[in-house]
């Protein structure tokens, strides 16, 4: 099994989690999809640190970001896939 | 893994089970504390209680003063109580209260005796109990006398991808032992409200908890001068990565694995439909949260951190686990237990539920635990409003 850089809960999800120390810029990384046990690859844009999230796909201003399979807020600019997701794109819809 | 049957814990009087021993010297109200220190340190094998309220509360705050109170004597993992208020009518109320469990308990009150014959009177009490339950020996005691409650702190987004399910995977593997477990965070479960309310057992328990999210929910709104963003999540969540309350919310809602909720409690209120999980309305602040389920008769807490919450309970022990090696590397005298193998996919979930199981038994049996050995004895009282 080769390391794994990022892990994502759902299959449904749009991003994943930076398990190991941090990504740089232009790194392929590999994927671990949690629920059905696949692994996916994609090349990262930004640095991102451990425990912060990667757009799987290109998302678009409204869209939602999906993790767990759940909600978990909107996209407030459009963010490219292997992009930084954080709360400089992305909001709560609670308040 | 075969998971053990019993444990070493203290009988007590009433059927219950302690993982501790403490004499605790517990102030009634505020100007309290300085006579229940002074005790504690005259007599060794005690500890004293101290917190920032109990006068001319009203209402239902009151009421949970009172409960707060009460249910922090009765916990098992209490041997005896001294009771010292200011007046004798609030102590006498606690003190009758902590009786009903059999336990020795006795209460002192300040006005017309002042602090310094106070304290030499309730010493010569507090080392009568001392010496009795320094002779108290631990028994082998079955596992569904364990009352195991959880709060997760200090959350990254490891808590919600590998702590937070390593606690769910132990609730599914001891709740068919017979174990009580409980959870709370009513606030932290906001964005995955409605997929809990789902988890009720029944329709009544699944009512219940959508008027205590909802009443929170109102509470929020109309107290609010903004909206939660600058408290929820925490500069601390955010540094660790997560975004949202609704992504917050469900790696919360990871501790308690597959288990439905029997009933949803008050803040600080002993269950009473057997053996299950519990959901409490409790806060999120996380000594809050700890006090009030040690008040509800919950004998040993697990706490999962990402960034490295360092809470402690006076009387309930508090396990620590992460997923986050920095956390575990950094503030390692922080952590009982390490799962961040979770993530390099050299530990799988059940295997970490097995190790959690392990270090909760150990601790159960007597082993301090981290915010114990380095003196962690947070005693946060929820106060619902203003006093009169």
């Amino acid at each position: 099994m080769s390391n794994t850089d990022i892990i994502i809960h759902d299959e449904k999800d749009n991003v994943g989690v930076v398990v190991i120390e941090k990504i740089t810029p232009n790194q392929d990384c590999n994927c671990w999809i949690m629920e059905n046990d696949k692994s996916v690859s994609i090349q990262s844009k930004d640095e991102i640190p451990l425990g912060h999230k990667i757009a799987m796909v290109d998302l678009n201003e409204g869209d939602t970001i999906l993790k767990y399979g759940h909600d978990i807020g909107k996209v407030v600019t459009n963010i490219k896939k292997g992009e930084h997701v954080h709360v400089h794109n992305v909001k709560t819809k609670k308040w | 893994m075969e998971i053990p049957k019993s444990f070493l814990g203290y009988k007590r009087e009433n059927g219950r089970a302690g993982t501790r021993n403490h004499v605790i010297i517990l102030p009634v109200d505020d100007i309290s504390n300085a006579c229940a220190e002074a005790v504690a340190n005259n007599i060794k094998g005690t500890i004293a209680l101290p917190h920032s309220y109990g006068r001319l509360q009203f209402g239902a705050d009151l009421e949970l003063h009172f409960r707060t109170m009460i249910g922090t004597g009765k916990n098992p993992n209490v041997a005896a109580v001294i009771v010292i208020g200011i007046e004798p009518k609030w102590t006498k109320r606690i003190v009758d209260a902590i009786a009903t469990t059999g336990k020795p308990v006795e209460g002192f009150s300040i006005e017309g005796v002042g602090d310094i014959d106070t304290i030499a009177k309730v010493s010569k009490k507090a080392q009568e109990f001392s010496m009795w339950a320094s002779e108290k020996q631990r028994e082998e005691c079955p596992m569904s006398d364990l009352w195991i409650s959880v709060k997760c702190g200090e959350s990254d987004t490891t808590s919600g991808l590998a702590s937070n399910p390593t606690v769910g995977n132990l609730m599914d593997k001891l709740e068919p032992l017979g174990v009580h477990l409980c959870f709370g965070e009513t606030s932290e479960l906001t964005g995955a409200e409605t997929v809990c309310e789902k988890r009720g057992k029944t329709p009544e328990a699944q009512a219940k908890f959508k008027k205590t999210w909802n009443d929170y929910n109102d509470f929020i709104l109309k107290e609010a001068t903004d909206d939660l963003s600058e408290s929820q999540p925490t500069a601390g969540n955010i540094a660790g990565g997560l975004t949202t309350i609704e992504e917050k919310a469900f790696g919360n809602f990871q501790k308690i694995g597959g288990c439905q909720f029997i009933d949803v409690l008050g803040p600080a209120e002993e269950p009473t439909k057997g053996a299950g999980l519990y959901f409490m309305d409790t806060s999120s602040a996380a000594a809050e949260c700890v006090t009030l389920q040690a008040a509800g008769g919950f004998n040993i807490h697990l706490f999962p951190t990402g960034q490295g919450n360092i809470i402690g309970n006076p009387i309930e022990p508090v396990i620590k686990l992460t997923a986050n090696p920095l956390t575990a590397k950094t503030m390692s005298e922080h952590i009982d237990v390490d799962v961040s193998k979770i993530l390099s996919r050299e530990m799988n979930l059940s295997q970490a539920g097995d190790e959690l199981i392990k270090s909760t038994i150990r601790v159960a049996n007597g082993r301090l635990t981290c915010a114990e050995a380095l003196g962690h004895k947070e005693f946060v009282m929820t106060k619902l409003y203003r006093s009169a």
